[in-house]
């Protein structure tokens, strides 16, 4: 319908292809950028640099959250300044990034990495936070080692507020990434995206982030399809 | 006679060494609380103990330290074998399904089908065969008991504590899980400490009754009357219930004859 409305208005020329180009023109574009395979080379570019930062952030997140849960020692050290570094917006980290890791993937990277790290952290301690102890205590009752009750006890009794921290790093990642290669890239959809605003090609722009928004739902319904999986107990 | 009264000075010297549990001047405080003071309690194999206080005598207390779940020094409660708790409140863990949760106590045992196969055994000694494949939450409060007690069973303890494991449920099925346990523990052998303030269920169970009184061994009675014989009318429960409820210092009710047309009630018999 809002296609319909959009093809006639392009059409007639009531919207004009210098504002947004119609849906025709993008679908034909579409089936160009596939066939000279732009658009593929630069979706896998970027979904690689989204998917290297959030295993990066999300090993950090997770692993600082666990010793803080667990160790009230590591808890001192690791959560007053994970607690101070994630008030501070991570997209204000750009310029010292730039200075610090040069304009090339590093600091592309690093900037996912910090984006996915913080929900993580937070939400995984929570849920390490809100177990309730007598459950560690029975597994205590029953002779469980440490690893035991981490294995079986702590981290599903975590897994739920996890996963909220997933869905939530995912979408910071996506968002990241947007901004990240917006502001410096060589290569990825960023990139496709500000060359073919140097050149005007608004159909271009206009695909770039369609697949943008098309990656961020597909992660979205695999971590909607791992939450249904993991907690089945709960219904 | 059917009862012997110990005084809380002449229990339990005569020199035995078989024992699954040996408290020795066991005391423990937390700050300036002095909660245990100098228990000395043994349990012989295969015993069935209750041990009865009000709220805060200190009795969860002596069961974590006989549990394990509290540092406690060897040398004031020495433990032979194996020992396994089932709380008041099922704890399992809502994530795993019935049959992995009862397994889970054999963690330490290599075979994962070994271990399963053991579980499934002890859920169908407690009469649980058609949940195993059941999640936590979707059992009711005597199903997720039974569970409990699987669980606590399955490692084959010497000596199973029961901390308050029926004060949650209704009385049917408290009724309902006293059968069982009577059952289990006859099957098993193992001897059994149950934490309680409910003097009923300790007259029905146990072979000992322990009173802990501001962290003291107050009282001690034992029972002889095989399990089939307590019903409360009976006379020597009915004056042991008496003395336990007094030890407690629970106050009889004195009869009103205006409103109450039983002029002797069970109670005021034994107290007198």
């Amino acid at each position: 319908m809002i296609v319909g409305v959009w093809q006639i208005l392009s059409s007639t020329g009531a919207l004009d292809e210098r504002t947004l180009a119609s849906p025709a023109q993008i679908a034909t574009r579409t089936v160009e950028l596939v066939q000279d395979g732009t658009l593929g080379t630069a979706t896998l570019v970027s979904v690689q640099r989204v998917a290297i930062g959030f295993v990066i952030g999300a090993s950090i997140g997770v692993a600082f959250a666990i010793a803080a849960g667990l160790s009230r020692f590591a808890d001192d050290a690791i959560d007053p300044p994970m607690q101070m570094l994630r008030t501070l917006p991570h997209f204000g980290l750009i310029p010292l990034f730039i200075i610090w890791f040069g304009l090339g993937e590093t600091p592309k990277l690093a900037l996912i990495a910090m984006g996915v790290a913080f929900p993580l952290y937070l939400n995984t301690l929570g849920g390490i936070r809100g177990i309730d102890n007598k459950m560690v205590e029975a597994a205590r009752s029953m002779n469980l080692s440490w690893g035991q009750r981490l294995r079986h006890v702590i981290m599903p009794g975590a897994l739920p507020q996890t996963l909220v921290g997933l869905r939530q790093s995912l979408g910071i990642a996506w968002l990241t990434l947007i901004v990240a290669e917006t502001i410096s890239a060589h290569s990825g959809l960023g990139y496709m995206i500000n060359h073919a605003r140097d050149f005007l090609q608004i159909d271009v722009i206009v695909v770039g982030l369609a697949m943008y928004s098309l990656l961020g739902l597909l992660t979205d319904g695999v971590v909607r399809q791992l939450e249904r999986r993991a907690l089945v107990w709960r219904s | 006679m059917a009862f012997l009264k110990f005084s809380p000075d002449s229990l339990d010297r005569k020199p035995d060494p078989e024992h699954v549990a040996r408290i020795r001047s066991h005391s423990r405080a937390f700050g300036r609380h002095q909660v245990l003071r100098d228990i000395d309690l043994d349990i012989s194999p295969g015993e069935f103990v209750a041990l009865l206080g009000r709220s805060g005598c200190g009795k969860s207390t002596l069961l974590r330290s006989l549990a394990r779940l509290d540092k406690v020094p060897a040398s004031e409660v020495q433990i032979e074998g194996r020992t396994s708790v089932a709380f008041q409140e099922p704890r399992l863990l809502p994530w795993r399904r019935v049959l992995e949760n009862v397994a889970l106590a054999l963690l330490n045992t290599p075979q994962r089908a070994d271990r399963l196969a053991l579980a499934e055994q002890t859920l169908e000694e407690v009469g649980l065969t058609d949940k195993l494949d059941a999640w936590p939450l979707q059992l009711s409060g005597g199903q997720a008991q039974r569970v409990s007690l699987a669980r606590a069973l399955v490692s084959n303890p010497t000596l199973m504590l029961l901390d308050e494991p029926f004060s949650a449920l209704d009385a049917l099925t408290r009724i309902d899980m006293h059968q069982l346990v009577i059952e289990l523990w006859r099957r098993h052998s193992m001897a059994i400490l149950i934490v309680t303030h409910d003097v009923d269920e300790a007259l029905a169970l146990a072979d000992r009754l322990v009173i802990l009184d501001e962290g003291r061994i107050a009282h001690t009675w034992r029972i002889d009357l095989p399990r089939s014989d307590r019903a409360p009318s009976q006379p020597e429960i009915a004056s042991t219930r008496a003395e336990v409820l007094k030890a407690l210092g629970v106050r009889p009710t004195p009869p009103n004859p205006k409103r109450d047309p039983l002029k002797n009630n069970v109670d005021n018999q034994g107290a007198a």
